[in-house]
């Protein structure tokens, strides 16, 4: 049995743990997203160390679903084609299991609500932490239904990741109360996806959610590579990049070639940020 | 808890719709409870849709059933074809007071499709309706239609192609243009305030028959029954009966080639409760809570989910649920053409598959009403094309 004084050392979530020492160096983290199973299981493991190594601080795992409302069509045909290949959540939480015990990387599910009650609320953040996840980012999870999953996700130490968009205002507070590991920042009204620009105007976006919260701040939607990245990067604390990378692993045309093209995209934009 | 039929219900939306879905919700309330808004809605019902429609009674099939008496409500003579109308209306008259100039909706069959852009046509608004690729093959005439009266129909070439997607998209889109669009969902489905707000609207149908009947026969019904996708036809004839305990509801699901093949849209006979745009409600899916293809003849039941107040009215056994074939649709579809010259919608035929299995069984004094949410004109490509008839 732990003694209380070893439940207080317990270990940092790595998350925290990322962005402290991010801090410390004046970087800007690096949030990759992939779909797991895209295009297959096996490449997908291997992907996450590729980014880890191209300079990734963070990776976000899609758990595939039929009906994600707020992707665009990149992350939607993703889905599709990892759904296609019949991968399982049980099959994802092996995969992450193996990747834990080769990499210290702070890992979160992007996983919707419907994936989650199915699996059974309890037995999946029991699973999740089990394969060794540090947080989840759920999309259509907003805070009036929050309650039941924030209490479940405290009690198996796993962080909710608030979401915040331009149209919340007044929410900001609130869905940043007792809020954990980062707040993911949707740049945009709109769907995940690949975009030229952004019409939102982030300097004033972002003073508005630190005034509300100390947590460090992701940007995420929309940006397309390092250009963006750069240009949003002086006012968050993250920058999250889904599409693109999804967009990328499909266009290429064998498996080295997912591995360089990835890894190299990831570099580029983690030198400017 | 707000929006909530007990569990069913909620808002489980991205974060970027909230403050829409609650400026909703306020306007929505302050409407119906200023009578400028219910006279002038009041007003469109009556001067634009035809309302009140008849409660007729069947008398022909009665006779040849030889049971209970069988009442036709004639949603189907409403304008533009089917009850749809009485619920666009609502919101568009909620959209212009919002000050909405563009409007968006989701549509199976086609009728809320038609119904919408009839609306944005009469009050000049900028309309974009969203159909699957499957159902614009299969309800061509109804995306003329829509185009006619100069609505932008963008097929939704997603998932399975039909009702589901269209709904994903129509949402995604209106994430995208919040701030200018208003999304006229067109069934009990979706986020709260819209299984309330869509409800309220359609309730007149209930309204109706409950006046209708009762000067017709003096009581209220045995049994009222309608067909259930979405469930906007059955919760507006149902709402008003619901503390009528001797009013027996039902509704009828579509089990397209049967309940035991992949091939039915019978939600309510094997679906389990998960969570399908924006609310926790029935649906037919995996064990991994991914949505399952359904089908059916009819577009506009062809969907996995159903409104949760129907799934709250189900577990509480206030409502019973049955299922009708594709056979049993078409068999009733010719029917009441033949005998009481009525060439029903699909869907509605549903309703009236099982009716006919009902009427025998119950004595001649019992009342059965038949909500005949829309007409069939939509249908004859399909049916022709089952008959095998060229056109």
């Amino acid at each position: 049995m732990l003694s209380s004084v070893e439940v207080n050392n317990a270990r940092e979530n790595r998350i925290d743990k990322k962005f402290n020492e991010l801090k410390k160096k004046g970087r800007k983290a690096l949030i990759a997203f992939i779909t797991a199973g895209d295009p297959d299981i096996d490449i997908t493991i291997n992907l996450v160390y590729k980014m880890v190594e191209g300079g990734a601080d963070i990776i976000e795992i899609g758990i595939p679903y039929s009906d994600p409302l707020a992707d665009g069509p990149i992350i939607q045909a993703s889905s599709t084609r990892a759904l296609k290949k019949g991968v399982k959540i049980d099959d994802i939480m092996n995969a992450v299991k193996m990747i834990r015990q080769n990499t210290d990387v702070p890992l979160v599910y992007l996983v919707y609500y419907n994936s989650i009650y199915k699996y059974g609320m309890e037995k999946f953040l029991k699973s999740a932490k089990d394969s060794g996840v540090d947080g989840l980012i759920i999309p259509d999870l907003p805070l009036e239904e929050r309650k039941d999953m924030k209490e479940l996700s405290e009690k198996h130490d796993i962080y909710l990741i608030p979401l915040v968009a331009p149209t919340s205002n007044d929410r900001i507070k609130k869905i940043c109360e007792n809020g954990k590991g980062f707040v993911y920042c949707v740049s945009t009204k709109g769907v995940t996806g690949v975009r030229n620009s952004i019409e939102t105007d982030i300097e004033k976006y972002m003073d508005l959610v630190s005034k509300y919260t100390d947590l460090p701040k992701a940007i995420g939607f929309g940006i397309s590579g390092p250009e963006m990245a750069k240009k949003f990067a002086p006012y968050c604390d993250g920058i999250i990049i889904g599409s693109a990378i999804v967009k990328m692993i499909n266009d290429s045309r064998n498996n080295d070639e997912i591995f360089d093209n990835v890894a190299n995209f990831i570099s580029s934009v983690k030198e400017v940020i | 808890m707000v929006g909530r039929f007990g569990k069913f219900g909620g808002q489980y939306v991205p974060e970027t719709i909230m403050n829409a879905l609650i400026e909703l919700e306020d306007e929505f309330y302050k409407a119906i409870n200023d009578k400028d808004f219910i006279d002038e809605y009041k007003y469109y019902l009556r001067e634009y849709s035809g309302r009140p429609t008849p409660l007729y009674f069947a008398r022909n099939l009665t006779e040849r059933l030889g049971g209970a008496k069988i009442y036709l409500k004639r949603e189907d003579l409403n304008h533009t074809g089917a009850h749809k109308i009485n619920n666009v209306l609502g919101q568009i008259l909620l959209a212009k007071r919002m000050g909405k100039r563009k409007v968006i909706a989701e549509t199976g069959a086609g009728q809320h499709g038609v119904a919408t852009a009839t609306g944005a046509a009469m009050f000049d608004m900028e309309c974009e309706i969203f159909m699957g690729e499957e159902d614009i093959k299969r309800q061509s005439l109804n995306v003329f239609r829509m185009k006619l009266l100069g609505a932008k129909v963008t097929p939704v070439k997603t998932g399975t192609g039909t009702l589901k997607d269209a709904v994903n998209e129509a949402i995604r889109h209106w994430v995208t243009n919040i701030d200018d669009t208003f999304y006229v969902m067109g069934s009990v489905v979706g986020p709260h305030p819209y299984p309330i707000m869509v409800r309220d609207f359609q309730r007149v149908i209930g309204d109706e028959t409950r006046e209708q009947i009762l000067s017709k026969e003096k009581r209220l019904p045995d049994y009222i029954v309608a067909c259930v996708g979405g469930g906007s036809n059955s919760m507006g004839i149902f709402y008003p009966f619901i503390n009528d305990s001797s009013v027996k509801l039902i509704g009828v699901e579509a089990a397209g080639l049967g309940i035991d093949t992949d091939k039915h849209a019978a939600t309510m006979a094997k679906g389990s409760i998960g969570v399908l745009h924006g609310m926790m409600t029935y649906l037919l899916q995996d064990d991994e809570g991914q949505i399952m293809p359904v089908y059916s003849i009819s577009a506009g039941l062809d969907y996995p989910g159903v409104g949760p107040e129907h799934a709250y009215l189900r577990d509480t056994g206030r409502a019973q649920y049955v299922y009708a074939t594709d056979e049993e649709a078409l068999s009733a579809f010719m029917d009441l053409s033949q005998i009481e010259g009525i060439i029903p919608a699909l869907e509605s035929a549903h309703a009236v598959a099982y009716a006919m299995k009902l009427a025998p069984s119950l004595r001649k004094d019992d009342v059965i009403v038949v909500n005949l949410s829309g007409r069939g004109d939509k249908d004859v490509n399909t049916v022709a094309n089952v008959l095998e008839v060229e056109l």
